[in-house]
């Protein structure tokens, strides 16, 4: 957060006011609320130089240090300062297959804006808004493929395109392997497509980022359960790949343990995003699959998917949307931005508030959810202060669907049809922290199915470590 | 993409495609299924692996017409393909056991998906008993192949057009009622059958199991659409099952749920009608 001290009284050095981020044109939230276009437009090319014209291009920037992919942040911006947008595109493309994805829903605040050295005194650089506007123009300009090595002859599996399989899968058929996705869905992308709607990253660029890996030779599987149809064992042993890397994320809806979980409009905030993202379901009956949208919605939690779900509802057109968190909004774990943009959009917080039980009518539809009021008490082992209940504090909200959106845990698909693959009591893959490698030769993991739900920037990293991992793994320097 | 290789029209309802999916066929087992979507509009959804032949490469679907996507799937033809086709899905059935005697029951289009399992029953060592229904004759399938494979076959139907008048139901109590020994049954057909096969079956404790058809988008456990009360737990259909032991199961609960999407449904289902002059 910006300081105030500029605008104090001083009788030192005059210094000037802190600056603002040069702002980011947005549709007017009344408008966006009904639609599934885009919430922030982007940059204009001279919004993006006045932006980067303020990097103090640091002899030791610490901006780098909080991207856990590791873009030349200094050096694409000074390019974006020189207008050569082209080559600061190639140049974030050096270390970050997903850039224009990246750009629209890293948590920049505490990645890379937040070391940010011109950001001590101000709001950090607008990296993520530079970057985004970067591989926009890049993608409309049509973007030059780089030179590929000569292919070594090697094949590796990656199983799972979300953001981890998809970096793993970039940085190793730019190294020469020969590069094959397994795919689960009918569609790349993972969380990218199923999860995050079409207003937050719009699918046509998640489509565009995996049509650019396809180009450089990798090639995607769909409808393809690994574990189902082959084990990794049967790609390792028969199918002759010389390594897997299994980036398949943590997927598996969490319920509540609370009377009404299983009521007929109750849904998993997977369910839902599925339904409308992947399925199309907002273009009912245009496309087949429907979905479910009341009047009154409480949505229960406090993080990017429960804010997803919730502005979702309200375009669908439900008349009244509650997110309802137990803890207070200091603690919601959703970015900022989105936080803010719900706020916009007429989303109502509940905080401090817990469900105890949905209740349901004869016909197992929703009619009404009674919840509990928290207070909180002593910080807990995360470090946050714990939610406890306020003993008969109960009451009932007036709602007719409820949302479940308080996390995902791991699939147990391949854990269960890979023996000798070792996974933490919470189903998560162990592996090596440096190679990425798991308990299984030339099985390497990474993304939320190692460290459960994250980021999409993280789960990039991890990719990227394991690419790092396999190349070593397979006798590279 | 997935060629259709040979259809067939078993009744004015439900139809038969063998589609060409070799790496299925693989691998598949007896009870698992496969997700559908017939093209790039179309729904997710699930139909039984009815039969596979290996070397092939071929699996069998045989499904009922009951809304618009298996209208949109039923429409299709020798040659055509169909775009997405993901499997095999779902824990298979536990037919590599010997129990002692089996009884396999199938109502309406569930013949056709309690065969394969009946038959890997048979082949296991088991004496196999199998119940056949519909509500009227010309609604009957698989009545050779069930005699083929069974060790008695009884047929029933709700208007006594053939076999015992009534339901599957009453063969079974009877069965019971004789003081036959039975060791597991394993039921397949609309909820309300599973649901008084279950009762039929718990007071003489005899392992039931059910194959379950909750709603499902993906298939693979990332939803929870499919989930379901078992003994109190809450179960995905999709990876835990689809076959769960009947005495367990909370079949109401699993019934509303299934209706979770008739308003939609019907909207698609008339659009359908009007598009394509009723059902053809
Ligand atoms: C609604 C929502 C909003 C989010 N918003 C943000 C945000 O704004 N910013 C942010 O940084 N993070 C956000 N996240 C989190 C982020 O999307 C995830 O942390 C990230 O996508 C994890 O990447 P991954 O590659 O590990 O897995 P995933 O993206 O989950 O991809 C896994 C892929 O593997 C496939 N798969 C699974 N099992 C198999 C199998 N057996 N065989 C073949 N394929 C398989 C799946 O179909 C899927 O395509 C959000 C998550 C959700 C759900
Ligand atoms: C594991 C499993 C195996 C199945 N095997 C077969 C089979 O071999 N043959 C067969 O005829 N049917 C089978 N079904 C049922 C079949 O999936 C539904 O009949 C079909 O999805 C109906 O779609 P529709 O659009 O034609 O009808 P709709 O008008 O959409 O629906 C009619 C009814 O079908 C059910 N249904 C709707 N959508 C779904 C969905 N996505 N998933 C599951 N059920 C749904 C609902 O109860 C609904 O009321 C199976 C279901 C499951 C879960
Ligand atoms: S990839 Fe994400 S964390 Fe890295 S520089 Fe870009 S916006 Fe920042
Ligand atoms: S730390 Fe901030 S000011 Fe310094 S180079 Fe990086 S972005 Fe520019
Ligand atoms: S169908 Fe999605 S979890 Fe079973």
């Amino acid at each position: 957060m910006a300081e105030k001290d500029g605008q104090a009284p001083t009788k030192k050095r005059e210094r000037p006011p802190p600056t603002k981020k040069v702002p980011m044109p947005e549709q007017d939230p009344l408008v966006r609320a009904k639609n599934f276009q885009e919430v922030a437009l982007g940059y204009t090319a001279e919004q993006a130089v006045e932006e980067a014209e303020k990097c103090l291009q640091c002899r030791n920037p610490k901006c780098i240090s909080g991207c856990p992919v590791e873009v030349s942040i200094k050096e694409f911006v000074e390019l974006v300062r020189e207008k050569k947008f082209m080559e600061a595109a190639l140049k974030i493309k050096e270390t970050n297959s997903l850039p224009a994805v990246c750009g629209r829903v890293c948590p920049q605040e505490t990645q890379c804006e937040a070391p940010c050295i011109y950001g001590i005194r101000n709001e950090a650089i607008a990296i993520g808004r530079l970057e985004r506007f970067v591989s926009d123009y890049a993608r409309a300009h049509g973007e030059p493929l780089p030179k590929l090595p000569k292919k070594n002859g090697k094949k590796i599996a990656v199983i799972g395109s979300g953001p981890a399989g998809l970096t793993c899968a970039g940085d190793l058929v730019k190294i020469g392997y020969d590069v094959t996705i397994f795919e689960a869905f009918h569609k790349p992308g993972g969380v990218l497509i199923y999860g995050i709607p079409e207003f937050r990253l719009p699918k046509d660029i998640v489509m565009a980022e995996v049509e650019y890996l396809e180009k450089l030779g990798v090639e995607i599987k769909y409808n393809y359960v690994v574990g189902k149809i082959r084990t990794v064992l049967d790609l390792m042993n028969e199918d002759d790949y010389d390594a897997v890397f299994l980036g398949t994320g943590a997927g598996a809806p969490n319920f509540m343990r609370i009377p009404g979980m299983n009521l007929v409009t109750v849904f998993s905030a997977n369910e839902f995003l599925t339904r409308v993202n992947l399925m199309k379901a907002y273009e009912f009956p245009k496309y087949d699959t429907p979905v479910r949208i009341g009047n009154r919605v409480a949505v229960i939690g406090g993080g990017n998917v429960a804010m997803d779900a919730a502005r979702t509802s309200l375009r669908l057109g439900a008349a009244e949307v509650n997110i309802v968190y137990r803890r207070s909004r200091d603690e919601l774990p959703a970015r900022l931005e989105e936080v803010h943009h719900a706020e916009e959009e007429g989303v109502n917080f509940r905080l401090l508030t817990n469900p105890t039980e949905v209740i349901g009518n004869e016909r197992g539809e929703v009619i009404g959810m009674q919840c509990i009021r928290m207070e909180l008490g002593e910080p807990d082992d995360s470090g946050r202060r714990r939610p406890v209940p306020i003993e008969g504090s109960e009451f009932i909200i007036d709602v007719d669907t409820v949302i479940v959106a308080i996390g995902n845990s791991p699939n147990p698909i391949i854990p269960q049809t890979t023996p000798g693959l070792e996974v933490s009591r919470w189903g998560t893959i162990v592996i090596d922290e440096e190679s990425g490698m798991s308990s299984l030769p030339g099985v390497f993991a990474g993304g939320d199915i190692v460290t459960g739900a994250a980021t999409v920037i993280s789960a990039m990293g991890a990719g990227k470590r394991a690419a790092r991992g396999i190349h070593k793994y397979l006798g590279g320097e | 993409m997935y060629e259709i290789l040979f259809k067939k029209v078993l009744n004015p309802v439900t139809k038969m495609m063998v589609v060409d999916a070799p790496d299925i066929a693989k691998v598949c087992k007896p009870g698992q299924f496969v997700m559908i979507r017939v093209d790039e509009t179309g729904e997710r959804f699930p139909l039984t692996i009815a039969d596979f032949d290996r070397e092939k490469g071929t699996i069998t679907i045989v499904f009922q017409e009951v809304g618009k996507s298996t209208l949109l799937l039923g429409s299709l033809n020798k040659g055509d393909k169909i775009l997405d086709f993901v499997g095999p899905l779902g824990k298979p059935s536990p037919t590599e056991k010997k129990y002692g005697t089996v009884v396999a029951i199938g109502g309406g289009c569930g013949s056709a998906i309690v065969f394969p399992v009946a038959r890997a029953f048979k082949e296991a060592g088991n004496h196999l008993i199998t119940i056949n229904g519909a509500k009227s004759m010309d609604l009957l399938l698989y009545r050779d192949e069930m005699n083929r494979i069974s060790d008695e076959t009884f047929e029933t139907t709700d208007d006594g057009t053939c076999g015992t008048h009534g339901f599957v139901t009453n063969v079974l109590a009877d069965l019971i009622a004789e003081g036959r020994q039975i060791d597991l049954v394993f039921a397949v057909g609309p909820v309300p059958m599973m649901k008084f096969v279950a009762k039929t079956t718990e007071a003489k404790k005899i392992h039931t199991l059910v194959s379950l058809n909750s709603i499902m988008v993906d298939g693979t456990g990332m939803c929870g659409a499919c989930r379901v009360n078992v003994g109190g737990q809450m179960k995905f259909a999709c990876v835990d099952g689809p076959e769960f032991n009947g005495h367990e199961v909370d079949f109401d609960e699993l019934m509303g749920r299934l209706h979770a999407y008739r308003e939609q449904e019907a909207v698609s289902e008339k659009l359908w009608a009007e598009e394509h002059g009723g059902a053809e």
